[in-house]
């Protein structure tokens, strides 16, 4: 049985999205030799934890109309199909748009786009993060000081300012590429974040024992060090997620969105240049908000639930 | 402390020096060609005319020197504090409308930032370990935690402006006033100002009050905190402890969430039409003006180090073991 000592309580690696989280989950019990129990146990008590259900059944409702909804409705969300600025009703679930668009087909449209920018945005940022983390934990010395000196100025640097900067220049911007400029600039907190819980596994008897027997280095760290802290990487991508689509719908609003197609943000900023708030057309900007609002809510609610599912100390019995 | 205090310099003189150079780098090595793109923009008719106004802005972004010497132009016109001349106010430097601005956006700024960390942390440390208080209030936070700023801020200027048509909406102030220092002024300066304040108020007091209550159940379930409760210390004094404790982390997060912050600041001034540095990175994209984008871009990398500064200043005044060298706080 290893636990994982909480990350020195000054090094805050987990304040991340929702400000100042408690330091990292710690996985007291994880043992690395047999999974398979733990993961049992985790299971239990995952599927009696009513918040971690909650908020996947919500995400998984809208992820099921992300993928489903596209194909009910038109191919092209802009396309001036109605009457309008309709409010809602049976043709037009919700109203249309001061150009007739039909809003829901742009919601359906939205919510995938949405999805896609969390997913994509989230994987490379942590990928990266955990790249730089792992490494800059494991070997130390000079590799860990530079690399530790590039995680801060990135970290320093306000990536929506850059993020900006960057979508301004690009004449022809699409939700992939919005995601991968996104991804590119949020992976410093996980960065650092794990090296300080590499830092302090690596010494740590199971991991000399590797090191004697003579794995590799990429062997110690995944199979060693990586399973140990599985559950708060996973917290990991579930803040990146929900990081990623405000920052994609920030974006969009400023008007730096995907220059084809539609997104949750393009939909509220085409609300806020035609004065939808203005002619009380509550159905055109209600909509998107509310689905980024509470898909971002129910992943950080579903991360709280996890919490408690790995960490023995928050269960409640 | 000075080597605590070297570190943070370096690292943010490095984060300036790579600020400025994406700022250089970005026009130069994106794909297209900013200087056509700008001039399509400005639809001459006459060849003769796009032709100087080429010229004009491949002098502007000095592209017939060598690469390395267009840097180091780069920097010297920087230290001059010339940051080019705007195309969507055309003859006024971009230093120049860029200062005009700012006064608003950190008087939205400052008092959001400030009363919603101090009022988050109040609040989210007295509801931790107080279980219907908790059940009841902790939802609300996520939610409001979640929300995009611009969203509420929609639905703040929705609700409260047009609907219940309490507070005006759009503009800093009526376009009837001229600035003064009279009453019906500076109250119209207020009632202009308090929505988007309230916006930015209400997301980011959702994330300190989680971060709060976290980080408390968090210390109450730590060894001294037992000693004391063991020792017969009343849980005031024991809940007093550990506020002090998990305030160190909420100070580092505030550093890092100041991004976030003021990127839900432009957001939100652009909603409102509040004309702060929000306002003008709107303009700046409708109309293509990248110098006035890249000084904007500039300002804000310089506004966050020096808060992040006044971070770390504060953090050393808070934490002792910083002062006495034991390390707290090193980054």
């Amino acid at each position: 049985m290893t636990t994982v000592n909480p990350a020195d309580p000054t090094e805050p690696a987990a304040s991340s999205m929702p400000p100042g989280e408690p330091p990292p989950a710690t996985v007291p019990g994880v043992a690395t030799v047999h999974g398979v129990p733990v993961r049992r146990e985790a299971l239990y008590f995952a599927r009696r934890n009513k918040k971690l259900v909650g908020g996947l059944a919500v995400v998984l409702a809208f992820l099921a109309l992300a993928l489903v909804g596209p194909l009910f409705v038109a191919d092209d969300p802009l396309a001036y199909v109605g009457p309008p600025a309709q409010p809602p009703s049976g043709t037009y679930w919700l109203g249309t748009t001061t150009f007739g668009q039909d809003v829901f087909a742009q919601f359906v449209h939205g919510l995938r786009a949405t999805f896609l920018v969390g997913i994509v945005g989230a994987l490379i940022a942590g990928v990266l993060g955990m790249v730089v983390g792992f490494t800059a934990g494991y070997r130390g010395g000079a590799v860990d000081e530079i690399l530790t000196m590039v995680t801060n100025v990135v970290l320093v640097l306000p990536v929506l300012a850059v993020l900006m900067i960057i979508a301004a220049y690009l004449q022809v911007r699409n939700v992939a590429v919005q995601a991968v400029i996104i991804g590119l600039f949020s992976w410093p907190w996980v960065a650092r974040a794990v090296r300080a819980q590499t830092f302090s596994l690596r010494s740590r008897e199971f991991v000399d024992l590797a090191k004697l027997s003579g794995a590799p280095v990429r062997r110690i760290i995944f199979t060693e060090i990586a399973p140990n802290m599985a559950s708060y990487l996973f917290m990991v991508f579930i803040l990146l997620f929900g990081g990623a689509v405000l920052f994609a719908a920030t974006l969009d609003v400023i008007g730096l969105g995907p220059t084809d197609g539609i997104s949750l943000g393009l939909m509220l900023n085409h609300a806020k240049q035609w004065s939808a708030m203005n002619l009380g057309m509550w159905w055109w900007f209600i909509p998107p908000g509310l689905a980024i609002t509470t898909v971002v809510g129910a992943f950080y609610i579903m991360n709280v639930g996890l919490d408690e599912v790995f960490n023995p100390k928050l269960r409640e019995m | 402390m000075a080597r605590y205090f070297g570190r943070k310099l370096l690292i943010y003189a490095l984060t300036f020096v790579l600020a400025v150079t994406i700022n250089w780098l970005i026009p130069r090595f994106m794909p297209g060609d900013p200087v056509r793109s700008m001039v399509a923009r400005a639809g001459l008719q006459t060849p003769e005319g796009v032709a100087a106004m080429r010229e004009y802005y491949s002098n502007l972004f000095g592209f017939d020197v060598p690469v390395w010497q267009q840097y180091l132009n780069f920097w010297a016109g920087l230290f001059r504090g010339d940051l080019g001349v705007s195309l969507w106010a055309f003859p006024q430097p971009v230093s120049e409308i860029i200062l005009a601005a700012v006064p608003y956006t950190l008087g939205l700024l400052i008092p959001a930032i400030l009363l919603s960390y101090w009022a988050g942390n109040k609040f989210g440390a007295y509801a931790a370990r107080k279980k219907v208080l908790d059940n009841t209030v902790l939802p609300i936070w996520y939610v409001l935690t979640a929300t995009p700023y611009m969203w509420l801020a929609i639905l703040l200027a929705w609700a409260l402006g047009k609907v219940a048509g309490i507070f005006p909406v759009g503009r800093s102030f009526s376009a009837s006033l001229v600035p003064s220092w009279s009453w019906t002024f500076i109250s119209d300066l207020i009632s202009h100002w308090f929505l988007p304040f309230l916006s930015l108020f209400l997301v980011a007091f959702g994330g300190w009050a989680i971060g709060m209550r976290n980080l408390i159940i968090y210390e109450l379930e730590a060894d001294y905190a037992h000693y004391l409760g063991a020792l017969g210390a009343p849980s005031r004094l024991v809940r007093r402890y550990a506020y002090r404790n998990a305030m160190l982390p909420q100070i580092t997060g505030l550093a890092l969430q100041l991004g976030v912050i003021v990127g839900g600041a432009v957001v939100t001034e652009i909603v409102f039409d509040y004309r702060g540095l929000g306002y003008l990175v709107l303009e700046s994209i409708k109309t293509s003006d990248f110098f006035l984008l890249q000084g904007i871009f500039l300002f804000i990398v310089i506004g966050v180090l020096v808060a992040n500064f006044i971070i770390d200043i504060v953090y050393v005044l808070v934490d002792p073991r910083t002062r006495t060298g034991m390390g707290g706080g090193a980054a």
